[in-house]
């Protein structure tokens, strides 16, 4: 997994950057329900869970002349995969670390997620904090188990993004994909990949070489 | 109640089904209690089904005279066996001895019988006699599988049966009440010799499909269509216990997995609560034996089937109704080790258990008992891939799979291990290293879980999976690229624009692995998966892959038209691939797939049983025919109607394997492409 730093482009007024975003979090708290979400508008309440880790794309256009791509790294959950997970943060632009707003346990994981983070991932890293399941505790008051005040002040305390979310009926997970590129360095956008310049985010570019790109390799 | 090996129960197998190399009259003594316990339990239980035996001589020649006379030939140049007991009437007048009687049987007094010569009226003027023993069968009749079988029994051999005494007097007046074929064929050298009027009457019949008939006497199925309905959560209340543990009992198949702590781990049907007790049951028994140094291998409760593998620290149950043999149900119980082991690798799960005996495997394990139940339902519903431990690829012409494992080889990168294409579940292409081939079991591990459980399909996009491969290696990772394309676009889909797979059935789905051992190359192997669709599109080989996926597999009327055969397996023992046209139309439905399934596994257990040596075998049933033969080169299964003539059947089976033969380089991935 070669370096990936924020990549983009200018092409006269308009802006385009990628940025490369792993979801943390405990199993079942909804990491693959989000990006679901977030990429397909869909949501499906019987999935099984992530086996490995799921890389999906999605842009989003944050004003008439900067869209933003994510790269996203859908990890699962469980403790076994957890040696993998450096893989998927190293040179990671930004994480949303996820919890279960039922669950108290979930909250800690996540916390542990965020020290992991700052501790080992990139230094700018924009880490967003998102309780899920908000449609539980709308229906349900008392399955609420973590207070949104207390995470808030979590979220403050590490100097995390945070949104409760419900990728259920939508609330917030676009404004949390939103929020996050907006505090992405766009500006510093340099060339995506030495490696594979051209190549990737192809069909977005007004001036790409078309979609042959992807010749035979040379070995 | 249980056996220490499955020898004793397995050289019986040959005998049910009327072997053809088998001496007919020769007694051997050592065997006469399996014998007879196998005479005995065919009664019990399926008194309708019965096979040609006692006409040696005409199951010897399948093919009927005007067909080519090769293509039998080869099981009558092998030596001449050792004598042994057939379990048929050897001949009319010889009494089924007492002595033959298994000495565990359950109703000594009913066995020892004389036994009654019936003579029976043939349409066309013939007569033929039949050893029937008097008195046994209608006290018998009801009886579950008594203890020490596990044969598959819904087709066991049962000329003595009650059945056949109640109804002998009808059937010499009224022959339409039976398949013309079934009772002619007992004694006739041919169909030639049937009366017009016969002829005629069985003409009207001949389409019957099979198990198109109501099948009263065998309710082993009557649950099937609520076999992968779950069962209820016991509520906090206790109130629907009872009902719950009902539903739980009226599943026909269960798979438990447990520590030999006597922890649970997974079982397939009931949650925690509900399973506890019995895997504390379970766990006792086996530890019994366990300590006796005679480990416990299986044992039989009514019509129900439990069979016990130890893997180490794991115990490994199936139990089943559904009248498996044990080597099948053993075979199942490996996968779901092998599925444990693809999930954790064997190391951490020793070292597991050395640390801890008492470890809970649940938390490991977590978010996998999805992949061990599409693993367990797969078997439930009968994998045919399961059965003959093959594989099964994807029609297409040489030169088409040539081209795919070129552009395959092209793109290679270095990190590549494996590189697949494989279109729902069927192989499209390998590409492997020299010295690496992939083993099959690992392949189905992979299959099941992209195509059976839906955790990685639904999530779309790409996957990166670590997933250990115990065949090929059971100590260590490796890591598989993943991606999707569905046949019924116009484009590839790539992460971006993948739509929803819910219409799509896992048929439709094309998917391109590419396995590595090293865990960093996911971009490596992302850049070759793009390099490989591009240039399979633009070289049109995504098309023909798209195409043949559509098409799905041909009828078994499209491959040889007009036959009576309705379904067949046919299995490259050395590509260790095999073929079979679409379920469609005759077995669509889950129960009917189901039923011929268990016939396909009665006739597998036949065939494949320790000792055994039949190497073509005839099995007549009152809802259906079938027929199996086993080469060096291939095993073939198939199977017609009630009503089909045997001639038909044969001349079916020879027809398929011709164009198998003809299409070999079609339907098997033959050598593979190696670098």
């Amino acid at each position: 997994m070669a370096a990936r730093g924020p990549a983009g482009s200018r092409v006269g007024n308009s802006r385009f950057a990628q940025f490369k975003l792993v979801l943390l979090g405990e199993s079942a708290v909804g990491k693959s329900s989000i990006v679901l979400r977030f990429v397909k508008d869909q949501f499906d309440s019987y999935r099984e869970s992530t086996i490995g880790a799921a890389f999906l794309t999605q842009t989003i256009s944050l004003d008439e002349n900067t869209t933003v791509k994510f790269e996203i790294w859908d990890t699962a959950g469980q403790e076994r995969y957890k040696s993998l997970a450096p893989m998927y943060y190293r040179n990671a632009n930004c994480a949303v670390v996820v919890y279960d707003i039922t669950q108290a346990s979930s909250l800690d994981k996540a916390k542990q997620w965020v020290k992991e983070l700052q501790r080992q991932a990139n230094e700018n890293i924009i880490i967003a904090l998102a309780g899920n399941k908000l449609d539980l505790v709308t229906e349900q008051p008392d399955k609420r188990a973590i207070q949104t005040a207390d995470a808030e002040a979590y979220a403050r305390e590490a100097g995390l993004l945070f949104f409760e979310t419900s990728a259920k009926t939508a609330e917030n997970v676009r404004e949390l994909f939103t929020s996050i590129a907006k505090k992405l360095p766009l500006d510093q956008a340099g060339p995506r990949n030495p490696r594979s310049g051209g190549r990737g985010g192809v069909e977005l570019r007004p001036d790409t070489q078309g979609t042959q790109a992807g010749g035979p390799c040379s070995c | 109640m249980r056996h220490s090996s499955d020898q004793r129960k397995s050289p019986s197998h040959d005998r049910l089904y009327a072997p053809i190399d088998t001496a007919p009259t020769a007694t051997a003594a050592e065997e006469d209690g399996i014998t007879a316990t196998m005479t005995h339990d065919g009664e019990n239980e399926a008194p309708k089904h019965r096979t040609h035996a006692d006409s040696e001589q005409s199951t010897a020649t399948i093919t009927p005279q005007k067909d080519d006379a090769t293509t039998l030939e080869g099981h009558e140049q092998r030596p001449p066996l050792p004598p042994r007991t057939s379990l048929l009437g050897d001949r009319p007048t010889t009494p089924l001895s007492p002595r033959k009687r298994p000495a565990f049987q359950s109703k000594p007094t009913t066995a020892v019988s004389s036994v009654d010569i019936q003579t029976l009226s043939f349409p066309d003027g013939s007569r033929g006699t039949f050893p029937t023993p008097g008195s046994r069968s209608v006290s018998d009749a009801g009886h579950g599988i008594s203890g020490g079988t596990s044969t598959p029994s819904s087709r066991k051999v049962s000329q003595n049966g009650s059945e056949f005494d109640d109804s002998t007097s009808l059937m010499s007046y009224t022959p339409t009440l039976r398949a013309n074929g079934d009772l002619a064929s007992l004694l006739d050298e041919g169909l030639n010799s049937q009366s017009p009027a016969w002829k005629l009457l069985s003409s009207q019949a001949d389409n019957v499909n099979p198990f198109e008939t109501i099948d009263y006497e065998d309710n082993a199925l009557l649950n099937f269509d609520h076999e992968f309905d779950e069962v209820e959560a016991v509520d906090s209340k206790g109130g629907n216990e009872e009902q719950v543990l009902l539903q739980w009992k009226g599943k026909l198949k269960h798979y438990l997995i447990l520590s030999s702590a006597g922890k649970p781990i997974y079982s397939r049907h009931g949650d925690q609560n509900l399973i506890n007790g019995y895997i504390g049951i379970i766990q006792t028994i086996i530890s019994f034996f366990q300590d006796g140094k005679d480990p416990l291998m299986g044992f039989t409760a009514g019509d129900t089937r439990f069979v016990v593998a130890i893997e180490g620290p794991l115990y490994f149950v199936a139990i089943s109704k559904l009248r498996e043999s044990d080597s099948q149900l053993r075979a199942q119980l490996e996968a779901l080790y092998m599925q444990i082991l693809s999930t954790l690798t064997l190391p951490t799960l020793t070292q597991l258990f050395t640390n801890r005996p008492n470890t809970d495997l649940r938390r490991p394990l977590e978010g996998t008992e999805t992949l061990l139940s599409s693993l367990a339902d797969s078997f439930t519903k009968g994998s045919p891939s399961a059965l003959l431990s093959a594989l099964e690829c994807l029609k297409i012409r040489k030169s088409q799979r040539h081209a795919i494992n070129n552009t395959l080889l092209k793109a290679r990168t270095e990190k590549l291990l494996y590189g697949l294409v494989v279109a729902g579940g069927r192989l499209v292409s390998v590409i492997r290293p020299k010295r690496h081939s992939l083993h099959p079991s690992d392949l189905s591990l992979i299959f099941n879980m992209l195509f059976e459980a839906g955790s990685v399909k639904a999530g779309g996009g790409e996957n990166w999976i670590p997933v250990c491969l115990p065949g090929f290696n059971k100590t260590g990772y490796l890591y598989m690229y993943v991606s999707f394309i569905n046949a019924h676009d116009g484009e590839e889909s790539s992460s971006d624009q993948r739509p929803s797979t819910a219409g799509s059935s896992p048929e439709d789905e094309i998917a391109i692995l590419l396995i590595s051992t090293d865990k960093e190359s996911f971009y490596e192997l992302k850049q070759m998966r793009d390099d490989v669709v591009a240039q399979l599109e633009r070289n049109g080989s995504m098309d023909i892959i798209k195409t043949a996926v559509r098409q799905g597999r041909p009828s078994t009327a499209d491959i040889v038209p007009g036959t009576q055969l309705r379904h067949f397996l046919y299995k490259s023992r050395a590509n260790v691939q095999f073929m079979m046209p679409s379920f469609s139309p005759d077995f669509s439905s889950l129960l009917a797939r189901r039923k011929l399934m268990s016939l396909y596994h009665n006739l597998h257990a036949s065939t494949h049983a320790k000792h055994s040596h039949v190497k073509v075998l005839h099995c007549v049933a009152r809802d259906s025919i079938s027929l199996v033969w086993t080469t060096p080169l291939f095993e073939f299964y198939c199977v017609a109607g009630p009503n089909a003539s045997r001639a038909g059947l044969a001349q079916g089976a020879n027809k398929v394997i011709q164009w198998v033969k003809r299409e070999e380089e079609r339907v098997f991935i033959i050598g593979g492409a190696v670098f």
